[in-house]
């Protein structure tokens, strides 16, 4: 696998196969756990749930099974930095889930690949038989008397919410990929009831950095609350679309000038159940504390229609609810229609109103993270372009008053 | 010709268990919690749900049925938690840290109402023309929220076909809110697994495999989802406009059986709590409606003890003495339900099942010969008409085997929520009618025969006629008021076993021609087991295909609805078990009321071996009109 040669001051960095894990096995769990807490690592998968608090609690859990599942669905419409990581780099997510396994006592990882790139399972399988030649998987790891660990790499089923992590444990399990109540949560009862840890593809990469060159350099970048760096999937109306590794931390105007991008209108941050931000704020930082995203940025220029990339999203959340609650489920579909009786300039603004306390609602109701942040782009495209969808292209007209 | 494989359930839906932690003792076990400011003590891992009933707090709920296990789909029950971002599931989150709960904020009550509303912007029906009008669970949730117009709108066209293919079920699929309580109950209570939700998005739907029709996948035709289905997107298969018909038609001679549990139930419709027996009134009201004539199931159930015991006597014979290869354990085989179970999942041992007939079916063919005979009227303008706690007793009747009279036995099975309709529409308020009796010639039956109703029922009717038969003594003598407590009561397996000792008594001159004498007996111990729903069901099924512990059994009670038939899937609408344990406490205290508690004991069964089976049960006459057999259907439909 070739790297591209890309530039990154964490993510990025030297780091060779094998040197995280030939590390942590000389050090306790307890060290690693404390490493991980300097870091102050976030979840990468969207959440930013502190890793080492997650760790901390399926280490500490007794079982006789555990289980490490590296989250490679990437299914969020305008995210392919796993993909770079897990092609390029894949000894840093392997690696770092072999320091997983380490520090909470599991036996076993499982890669949840995203359906679409069955084509690099071949080559990603041929990598881990290397590593399991090369002794950095199997028993006794390099060295390591008593300490054991494989990986399995499963196809995913296509659905977006099977990136949800607790429908992606129903779906490893064969089930209907379909989110669980919660709690009890997945680091207490997990895949096939045990404890296990479900991190992002990126959140394991960074890993094995922090092993090698320790937590209080990892906590060096970014900003306070957001450490290290960020994977940057950028899309849309740029000079250079790509994966960028930027420090947490990174205006969103200076982004949008290393990525080339001109008479910018919109920065939809976080993908499709992210918020979009319009000229005004370009200033906000791109963090956990302001605007967070999971890596995905689309780029809109002035010569776009907000109300459809507002349809689009909609469209896009109305098929692949996964149907079992209320709120989502039907949700969806009226904000959905909503935004198609804006197009037609068939509304009332009590109605718009009415479908903006229903996203509220939808944040607050429904069962899993789908249907809580697919109001997100209703609320903020019709919120901060208003102007734009209700007044300048004659959709106010006069229906709209 | 498709197949599920081993795959036979939509494992999706396998129950989520809510962990409680296992060692309490610490804390007592209990937690302290407010809800809306009001400091509670609950036990540690009860649900906010469960938490606020017990403090008097309702909390509107669609998924959450006490019956199944937890969905938390709905979202209906939501409430705030301090300290948490989203609303949370009361149905669904386990307490086990202390919480500060609200459960009637502006957000939770906004909440709410906009969920309501968006079901109802879905939901294809009009109240007015809806079974379910005044009993449903979404139509009240509307009224308890003030709903007074249509917020986001409402569907104008129905989204599917309605099916009507199954003699048991209708699935009227625009009227469903997609709560799955149907999907649970047929997975995880009944073990079936017929129904799952498919598709996702705003298409999703609940459906068969492979969205056949329901009558042909391997639907036990329970009706457990019916009697969970908060709406009217499942109902009964409802004949009363035939039997309407045929009440008005001058030419015909329209007769009713009544079961014992809809009696025991049916005056829940008519605004009664549970556990009020109707029967005295019920005869009289049929009479009212235009019914010629009113039978008492519990004769023939009566009859199914003689033949199924006498049956089970020739069976223990054959193995004991006569070292025969017969198939034991009997099964009983009066829950229609259980036996369209074994035919499609245990084929290979419908050798075990009792060829009796269940007692609605063998009522059926004795009125079409014997009571036309005796009536005097020709089986040919004979409507019969059956009772039943059952939508499986629909597809009972229309099985092709069951036209022995040379006419189809029974002509319509009616659910109890159907009858009472009936009763309603002809403007009779039951609870008000005065008390009548049944019709001859078949007239009063045992208490056992009554006791059917219950799980565990028929197995105490059998046990209080075959320890009379074999030890020649009152079963008063050896069980207080011949109330046979280790069979009655809701566990899920009941097991039993009765030592016969050394003392036996005379063969009764009735099946004196099978068996010589009950020496053969001394000193052997009769193992029994009752189950109820088909999950036991299945569980005992297979223990007998491992060689377990139930394979070394002799007679085994099934029963597909949980509770037995009072629980039965056309009965009253809701159920829950308090309700289906009132149900059994009114058919038992009707039982102790009794003076006739034995089946053998009835004087119209001793006669209708006199005049009419006069070879006795079992013989060829019996075989003829009271037993059947049974097709290997297996998991898979053409
Ligand atoms: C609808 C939905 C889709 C998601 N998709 C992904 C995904 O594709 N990849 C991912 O890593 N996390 C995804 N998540 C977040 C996961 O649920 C989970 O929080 C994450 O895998 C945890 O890993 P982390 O702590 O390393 O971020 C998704 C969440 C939701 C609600
Ligand atoms: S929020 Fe949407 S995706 Fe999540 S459980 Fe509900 S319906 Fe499914
Ligand atoms: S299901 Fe309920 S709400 Fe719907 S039409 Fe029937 S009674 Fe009315
Ligand atoms: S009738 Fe019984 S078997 Fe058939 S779908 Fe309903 S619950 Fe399942
Ligand atoms: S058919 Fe009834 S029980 Fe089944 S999901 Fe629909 S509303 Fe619920
Ligand atoms: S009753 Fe709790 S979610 Fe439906």
């Amino acid at each position: 696998m070739e790297k591209n040669n890309r530039k990154g001051t964490v993510l990025f960095s030297k780091y060779t196969r094998g040197e995280g894990i030939k590390k942590v096995l000389s050090i306790s769990r307890e060290d690693v756990l404390f490493e991980l807490r300097e870091s102050k690592l976030k979840g990468r998968g969207g959440a930013g749930f502190p890793t080492a608090t997650k760790w901390t609690i399926v280490a500490a859990a007794k079982s006789d099974q555990k289980y490490i599942i590296c989250n490679a669905d990437e299914g969020e419409p305008g995210t392919f930095k796993d993909r770079v990581l897990l092609l390029e780099y894949p000894e840093l997510v392997f690696d770092g889930m072999v320091i997983a396994g380490y520090t909470i006592g599991a036996t076993k990882g499982i890669v949840y690949l995203r359906g679409e790139y069955e084509y690099m399972l071949k080559s990603l399988e041929d990598y881990l038989e290397q590593m399991r030649k090369d002794n950095l998987l199997g028993k006794n790891i390099i060295g390591k008397k008593g300490f054991e660990f494989d990986i399995e790499i499963r196809l995913g089923s296509g659905a977006y919410v099977c990136g949800e992590e607790t429908a992606l444990i129903e779906s490893l399990e064969g089930n209907r990929g379909e989110a669980r109540n919660r709690p009890p949560y997945p680091v207490n009862t997990g895949f096939m009831g045990k404890p296990t840890v479900v991190n992002n593809v990126e959140t394991l990469a960074s890993v094995p950095h922090i092993i090698a060159k320790g937590g209080t350099w990892f906590q060096k970048h970014g900003t306070d609350k957001s450490t290290g760096s960020k994977l940057f999937s950028v899309s849309g109306d740029c000079g250079k679309p790509g994966v960028y590794e930027l420090p947490w931390g990174t205006k969103i105007s200076e982004l949008l000038k290393i990525v080339g991008a001109e008479n910018t209108k919109a920065v939809q941050v976080g993908g499709a159940s992210g918020t979009c931000i319009p000229k005004s704020q370009f200033e906000r930082t791109l963090a956990y504390e302001d605007a967070a995203t999971g890596g995905s940025i689309m780029i809109f220029n002035e010569s776009r229609n907000m109300l459809h990339i507002l349809k689009n999203f909609m469209e896009f959340f109305v098929e692949e609810s996964c149907g079992q609650c209320t709120p989502c489920r039907i949700g969806n579909t009226k904000l959905l229609e909503g935004v198609e009786m804006i197009e037609r300039g068939e509304f009332t603004f009590n109605y718009v109103n009415q479908l903006k306390e229903l996203g509220r609602t939808m944040q607050v109701a429904s069962k899993c993270g789908l249907g809580q942040s697919s109001p997100n782009s209703f609320i903020s495209i019709l919120e901060n372009f208003k102007d734009e969808i209700f007044f300048q292209n004659g959709n106010g007209g006069t229906h709209g008053k | 010709m498709e197949s599920k494989g081993d795959l036979r359930a939509p494992v999706s839906q396998t129950p989520l268990v809510v962990e409680k932690p296992k060692d309490t003792s610490a804390i007592g076990g209990m937690v302290s919690i407010e809800i809306n400011e009001k400091k509670v003590s609950v036990p540690l891992g009860t649900t906010i749900l469960e938490a606020c009933r017990q403090n008097g707090i309702t909390i509107p709920t669609l998924c959450h049925h006490d019956d199944l296990c937890v969905a938390g789909v709905c979202r209906v029950c939501v409430v705030e938690v301090e300290g948490m971002r989203t609303l949370q599931a009361s149905c669904a989150f386990p307490i086990t840290n202390p919480l500060k709960i609200k459960t009637s904020s502006p957000m939770v009550r906004k909440a709410r109402r906009n969920i309501i509303d968006l079901l109802l912007s879905e939901h294809y029906g009009e109240c007015y023309s809806c079974f379910r009008n005044g009993k449903c669970e979404l139509q009240s949730l509307a009224k308890e929220y003030g709903v007074d117009n249509y917020t986001f709108g409402h569907v104008t066209e129905p989204k599917y076909d309605v099916d009507k293919s199954s003699y048991s079920v209708v699935r009227d699929m625009s009227k469903c809110v997609l709560c799955k309580r149907c999907v649970r109950t047929c997975i995880d209570l009944q073990e079936v697994g017929v129904l799952e939700a498919i598709d996702r998005g705003d298409k999703t739907h609940i459906g068969t495999f492979l969205e056949k029709p329901l009558a042909d996948v391997i639907c036990i035709n329970c009706g457990q989802c019916i009697n969970r289905c908060p709406t009217g997107a499942l109902r009964a298969n409802d004949p009363s406009d035939e039997i309407w018909a045929a009440i008005d038609d001058p030419t015909k001679h329209v007769v009713i059986q009544t079961a014992p549990s809809p009696r025991a139930a049916i005056g829940e419709e008519f605004g009664l709590g549970a556990g009020h027996s109707m029967t005295r009134e019920l005869n009289t009201a049929l009479k009212r409606i235009g019914f010629d004539k009113v039978f008492d199931t519990n004769f023939t159930a009566d009859l199914t003890i003689i033949e199924e015991g006498t049956e089970l006597i020739i069976r223990l014979y054959k193995a004991l003495v006569q070292k025969e290869n017969v198939a034991l354990p009997q099964f009983t085989s009066c829950s229609p339900g259980w036996v369209k179970f074994i035919e499609h999942y245990y084929p290979e041992y419908l050798d075990n099942m009792s060829s009796a007939k269940s007692p609605q079916q063998m009522f059926g063919a004795l009125i079409k010969t014997f009571y036309a005979q005796k009536a005097g009227v020709e089986p040919k303008d004979i409507v019969s008409v059956a009772v039943m706690p059952c939508s499986a007793k629909k597809f009972e009747c229309n099985r092709p085997e069951m036209y022995d009279s040379g006419y189809k036995d029974v002509d319509y099975g009616l659910t109890t929520r159907e009858l009472a309709r009936m009763i309603k529409e002809a403007g009779i308020n039951l609870p008000e009618m005065p008390k009548s009796d049944f019709d001859s010639p078949f007239g009063e039956a045992s208490g056992a025969g009554l006791i059917f109703g219950a799980t565990g029922g028929v197995m105490e009717a059998a046990i209080r006629s075959v320890v009379e038969f074999v030890l020649g003594k009152k079963v008063e003598d050896i069980f207080e008021k011949a109330n046979i407590i280790p069979l009655r009561g809701f566990d899920g397996i009941k097991y039993m076993e009765i030592p016969i000792g050394d003392k036996v008594g005379p063969v009764p001159d009735l099946i004196k021609h099978l068996v010589p004498n009950w020496d053969w007996l001394k000193g052997a111990v009769l193992k029994i087991a009752v189950a109820h729903g088909t999950a036991n069901a299945k569980k005992i099924m297979d223990d007998i295909k491992a060689g377990g512990k139930f394979s070394e059994c002799h007679f085994i009670e099934f029963m597909a609805c949980p509770g037995g038939c009072l629980g039965g899937g056309g009965q009253p609408i809701p159920t829950t078990p308090e309700i289906r344990k009132k149900r059994a406490e009114a058919i038992y205290a009707e039982d102790e009321s009794l003076e006739l508690r034995k089946s053998h004991d009835n004087p119209n069964v001793v006669r209708i071996y006199e005049e009419f089976l006069t070879e006795g049960p079992c013989s060829h006459l019996s075989h003829e009109l009271l037993h059947t057999h049974y097709t290997k259907r297996g998991r898979y439909i053409a």
